[in-house]
């Protein structure tokens, strides 16, 4: 059991997605004007994640190696539309709060680079708990940055006022320029934290964080440059594991 | 006619897309770090944007509709897109030679980008016809163009700065980025 504690460990503080793997990034600007909006993205991708996970492990010696991109991203989809109907139905004002960004969530790179990374080379328990813990990593992040942004830009946390009303609300920080200044403060601190701790080690300083340019960090990094359906040749695939 | 130009308008620069909808982030971060390249990268998204827009409308009204299978949406224009993609690919490279040089090393990297499924959801949920879908998809990617290229017209300028440790990198960029979201608001009083 060892195991899936440390792939949630693994997703939650080590590889958070959205802290040090900085993936993701269009739903974690998009809809974070809220806590609550952040926490329901990061459960709904969470959802996605574990099932996807799940299935891909399972499916993972069925699936030819030449179609597995095209495959993936048909069950990833699958679990989307599931998840997009369950919010229709069941919570219409996260639904509409979400909007578009729901169905979007078939080309959020965690998905697939998990599939890719993880899912197709693992078992299903692993793999579920590594769904779990980027899925749960992934919400902590969207409701960090959703709460400081509510904080900011309405003086609420959760909907519930809790700055006085003699605090005039910072509205651009609930509107889209807030989002980028947020999410910068964010990865100025991450490379802060980054440099202490390598000046305190004496190690070599980090290079300062790249964001999606290190798409290396993503599983698709491979297929991008190949193409989703790989035309030659499906080498140089399997050496990151 | 005067409605399509207002939704072009609306498209491309009250709700730009990168700015204020915040698709295609990473090719918009990744790929701006000089005019040129990202003058490719936009011209690249126009292309495949506007295709992909024209092709899943095709879809959507001729095959899903008919069929009453509406709800597959999602996993079929995803994967349309990904062929789609594919074959442009292929297509430039037989027949238009020049054309493949100067946009064929940022085809791939589109297939990736959420602007295109988005605009071929945004498509369907404002229950655009194809003309109008097509307008707003050569719309949508002329703004991520202009958002790009004044992106890396400002990173150029920007490059030899003497910036604070911590915001080399991503942070300056974002910022960099929240400021022209501002000054994208005033687009707003356009329409």
């Amino acid at each position: 059991m060892s195991k899936s504690a440390e792939r949630l460990f693994n997703g939650l503080v080590k590889e958070n997605p959205t802290f040090v793997l900085m993936l993701g990034m269009c739903p974690t600007l998009a809809v974070t004007t809220s806590a609550i909006n952040g926490i329901g993205m990061g459960l709904s991708t969470t959802v996605v994640l574990v099932l996807s996970n799940v299935m891909i492990s399972a499916l993972r010696k069925i699936i030819p190696d030449s179609v597995r991109m095209p495959a993936f991203i048909v069950v990833v989809a699958s679990f989307v539309t599931i998840v997009q109907f369950l919010l229709e139905g069941f919570v219409p004002s996260l639904y509409n709060a979400l909007g578009i960004y729901i169905p979007l969530i078939v080309v959020n790179c965690i998905i697939l680079g998990r599939a890719e990374s993880y899912a197709s080379k693992n078992p299903v328990i692993p793999s579920l708990f590594d769904g779990l813990g980027m899925g749960l990593g992934f919400t902590v992040g969207l409701t960090a940055i959703g709460i400081v942004r509510e904080i900011l830009g309405a003086g609420k946390v959760f909907g519930t006022q809790i700055l006085p009303d003699s605090y005039e609300p910072i509205t651009i920080f609930i509107l889209a320029p807030g989002a980028f200044l947020v999410l910068s403060m964010l990865v100025a601190l991450q490379n802060k934290v980054k440099r202490h701790i390598a000046l305190k080690k004496g190690e070599p300083i980090p290079e300062p964080a790249e964001g999606c340019e290190g798409c290396a960090g993503c599983g698709r990094a491979g297929s991008c440059a190949g193409g989703i359906f790989p035309v030659e040749s499906k080498t140089e695939k399997k050496e990151n594991d | 006619m005067k409605e399509l130009i207002l939704l072009a308008v609306g498209a491309a620069f009250v709700n730009n897309v990168v700015l204020s909808q915040f698709l295609g982030i990473c090719p918009f971060l990744g790929v701006s770090k000089d005019v040129k390249t990202a003058a490719g990268m936009g011209s690249a998204v126009i292309f495949v944007i506007t295709i992909a827009s024209f092709v899943t409308s095709l879809i959507y009204k001729f095959i899903l509709v008919p069929v009453h299978f509406e709800y597959l949406q999602t996993i079929v224009f995803i994967l349309v897109i990904a062929a789609l993609v594919q074959f442009v690919e292929m297509f430039l490279k037989k027949a238009m030679p020049p054309l493949y040089n100067a946009l064929g090393v940022y085809l791939p990297l589109i297939t990736t980008n959420c602007a295109v499924l988005g605009v071929a959801l945004v498509n369907v949920q404002k229950s655009y016809n194809i003309l109008e879908g097509v307008i707003n998809g050569l719309a949508t990617s002329t703004g991520f163009l202009v958002a790009i290229v004044l992106m890396a017209g400002i990173r150029e300028k920007i490059e030899h700065n003497d910036i604070t440790e911590s915001f080399q990198g991503t942070p300056i960029v974002l910022v960099t980025a929240g400021l022209m979201a501002i000054a994208f608001f005033g687009f707003a009083g356009l329409i």
